[in-house]
């Protein structure tokens, strides 16, 4: 039996392209071909009739619920003179219909409410809560829904503060947010290059290290503040996975777009390479980051104060450092410094205004991410590039080692000012 | 009679709060509101003779009973007789009262009744199974507002659902005829958190802001007012004064306010009339309470009498 197997093999025919499959061989692949097919079509299939069966039958186990279960949450809160404006999503399993509506201050009183599009929200549906309620700056408020099955959803504004409206004088006090934050700090970053230039090349290490130190305190920090965001994501949209996804397609897609443009210039502009793409990372970042802070403005939960303004200014001027670090010693023309700072300082502006005229929790978390992933990539390239460059050795250097602990310290000592 | 949107109009700054104003209440998408069907009726009818002394009602206990607390928002509540609070039950001084429980819940029950009665009558003891009933008998002494509830372990939960209501026993020599309104205070605390979510007059918040109650200018009224939330209550009336009976025990009036703070199953008679027409607020001054529902309309019109003659003219 064995023996007639081995004497022809099943596949032996398709492997022969110098002679021609006879008609009987040819009728025998035709079979595996549909053989196969079916074999893929087959618990395809199977799945079908079994969901069919589900669908029409239910699951046969008597778990209904004892109680509706019902799930709002808040997506974002507006509030405008004389009207409190909830953005909610239905993120429970079933239909939700919103029939009640109270206000808290010191207690809660029930009010006069509207619901856009519909006050029945459909699975994963939204719908926009009107309150006529006269609100006053700086006090602390609850905004409470009831529904018609009494089940409580309840979300707290800290400090009651009028959320922007895209009014031009808004805008434009967003986008200043947004330079001082993110514009000029990059660019009294990159103004450093002359003095980094003069520095002996042992210096040089330094501050490149001091760079990682600080990109690895930023990263962790954004990494941080995208997990904390996360639990405001609605829950079928899963504020963790988004990150997962965020930092991994962004590494990912980094080291594709470097390694085309490697591919076309040669190695020879790795340097000025690796500052663009350093700039690049701490440009989503900032766009994450902006997203945040436009975010919590308009959330009424941080006052856009001159301290914090100033205590991100310092922060993020160490961006700037990390930008040039990579160029310190190789020639370029000047004009790339100018293209550098915009890349990375500008999404700053982009994310105050957009966080600010419509937070998202959702986006500020995939931005926070991407910008941590980028940030990773741009640290492992820094590393590769010093490597190449000095040798591993160098990294365990103790002048190395104090650059990169300097960074951490500074992001650190910096920090202090921005955590409210 | 005026309608509640022209006395809106006429009132400017003190709308009623279903018209949209903003200051006290809800509007509910699709403008929906209670039911008039539902609304609890508070017109108590003049008291009646007993044949032979004897008073029999009937309570039929359900739970998980549908009650829209508040329009649009419906919780399973448990019911005697199916209305929440359960119907006002009424004798005088010496009549036999009997009053036959019958349990169509899944859990035992009981009435407890306040007054004076042997202790095998007080509810605390007389369990009644589910499926089963009890007959609670005793001489309705002495007069004045006596709140009933269930008794049963967890009591607070018994009470909390709805088994609750009020007994009202007349002195033998009656009280001066009048409108007579049943007014019972209590609240709801829908998730559990120990906060109540909805304060009510008769069991449905805002029900008589929807549906104002309509009194005759210098028509006589008395409202027998109970408390059965575990929180201080203190009715109030605006554009008044009421003479107050603590505990309707006295035919003597302790006090004329229009502030009286019933603590936790306390009650009181209210004896008062309009002199001027148009809608005032009858509320708890306790501020949350009237800011979730403890708040209604009294509609004062002019005489029948009055309003003919101004027709004539
Ligand atoms: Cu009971």
């Amino acid at each position: 039996m064995a023996g007639t197997v081995a004497e022809k093999p099943v596949g032996t025919s398709t492997l022969r392209d110098d002679a021609q499959p006879a008609p009987a061989e040819s009728g025998a692949l035709a079979h595996s071909r549909i053989a196969i097919i079916a074999s893929a079509l087959l618990p395809v299939m199977l799945l079908a009739g079994i969901l069919y069966f589900l669908v029409r039958r239910g699951t046969g186990l008597n778990l209904a619920p004892p109680a509706p279960i019902e799930r709002v949450e808040f997506e974002r809160v507006e509030l405008y003179p004389g009207e409190i404006r909830a953005h909610v999503i239905n993120t429970g399993p079933e239909p939700v219909t919103i029939a009640q509506v109270q206000v808290g201050w010191l207690n809660r009183a029930s009010w006069e409410f509207t619901v856009t599009p519909n006050a029945t929200i459909p699975r994963l549906g939204r719908a926009i809560v009107r309150i006529p309620y006269p609100w006053v700056a700086g006090e602390p408020y609850e905004v409470v829904l009831l529904t018609a099955n009494t089940l409580v959803f309840t979300h707290e504004i800290a400090i009651a503060a009028e959320t922007p409206v895209a009014g031009g004088s808004t805008l434009a006090s967003l986008a200043l947010l947004g330079v001082y934050v993110g514009v000029i700090p990059v660019f009294l970053g990159i103004g450093w290059l002359p003095f980094l230039r003069a520095l002996p090349q042992r210096w040089y290490y330094f501050f490149l290290n001091l760079t990682v130190g600080l990109l690895v305190f930023l990263g962790v920090d954004a990494l941080h503040e995208a997990l904390e965001s996360a639990a405001r994501v609605p829950g079928p949209y899963q504020g963790v996975a988004l990150i997962l996804i965020g930092l991994s397609l962004s590494i990912l897609l980094l080291y594709a777009i470097s390694g085309r443009v490697k591919d076309r210039e040669g190695s020879g502009g790795s340097g000025l390479l690796l500052a663009y793409t350093i700039a690049l990372s701490i440009g989503v970042h900032n766009l994450g980051e902006g997203l945040a802070i436009g975010g919590a403005y308009a959330l009424g939960e941080i006052a856009t104060g001159t301290l914090l303004v100033l205590g991100f200014t310092l922060h993020n001027l160490t961006e700037g450092v990390a930008v040039v670090a990579p160029v310190v010693r190789a020639r370029f023309r000047w004009g790339h410094l100018l293209w550098l700072g915009l890349i990375a300082g500008l999404p700053t502006i982009a994310g105050t205004m957009a966080g600010a005229l419509a937070y998202s929790a959702l986006w500020s978390v995939l931005f926070l991410a991407v910008g941590a992933g980028a940030i990773i990539q741009v640290v492992i390239e820094i590393t590769r590039h010093q490597i190449r460059e000095s040798g591993a050795a160098s990294l365990a250097n103790a002048f190395n080692v104090a650059g990169f602990a300097a960074g951490l310290a500074v992001m650190y000592v910096t920090g202090l000012f921005v955590t409210v | 009679m005026i309608s509640v949107e022209q006395a809106a109009r006429a009132n400017g700054h003190h709308h009623p709060p279903t018209l949209g104003s903003g200051l006290y209440q809800y509007e509910h998408p699709g403008r929906r509101r209670f039911d008039p069907q539902q609304v609890f009726n508070p017109e108590l009818p003049p008291p009646t003779p007993a044949p032979n002394g004897i008073r029999e009602f009937t309570l039929v206990l359900e739970e998980d009973q549908m009650h829209e607390v508040a329009p649009g928002v419906k919780m399973p509540a448990w019911t005697f007789n199916g209305s929440l609070p359960g119907p006002v039950l009424r004798a005088t001084e010496g009549d036999t009262i009997r009053v036959t429980l019958v349990n169509k819940g899944r859990l035992p029950h009981s009435i407890h009744f306040h007054g004076i009665h042997p202790a095998k009558m007080d509810g605390v003891f007389e369990i009644v199974a589910p499926g089963a009933q009890f007959t609670y008998e005793f001489t309705a002494a002495p007069f004045g507002i006596m709140p009933y509830h269930c008794h049963t372990m967890p009591t607070s939960q018994h009470i909390h659902n709805g088994l609750y209501g009020m007994l009202i026993i007349d002195p033998k020599q009656g009280r001066k005829p009048m409108r007579e309104l049943a007014m019972v205070m209590s609240a709801f605390d829908l998730d559990r958190d120990g906060e109540a979510d909805f304060y009510a007059w008769n069991g449905r918040a805002f029900q008589y802001a929807d549906h104002p109650v309509t009194l005759t200018r210098g028509e006589l009224v008395r409202m027998y007012v109970l408390n059965m939330f575990e929180e201080r209550m203190v009715p109030h009336l605006h554009g008044n004064m009421y003479q107050l009976y603590p505990s309707g025990t006295s035919l003597q009036p302790a006090e004329y306010t229009d502030v009286k703070t019933l603590n936790i199953a306390e009650r009181a008679v209210l004896e008062f009339q309009y002199d001027f027409p148009g809608f005032y607020m009858f509320q708890c001054h306790v501020s949350e309470h009237m800011e979730q529902g403890l708040m209604g309309w009294f509609n004062v019109v002019e005489p029948k009498a009055l309003v003919a003659q101004k027709e004539r003219r």
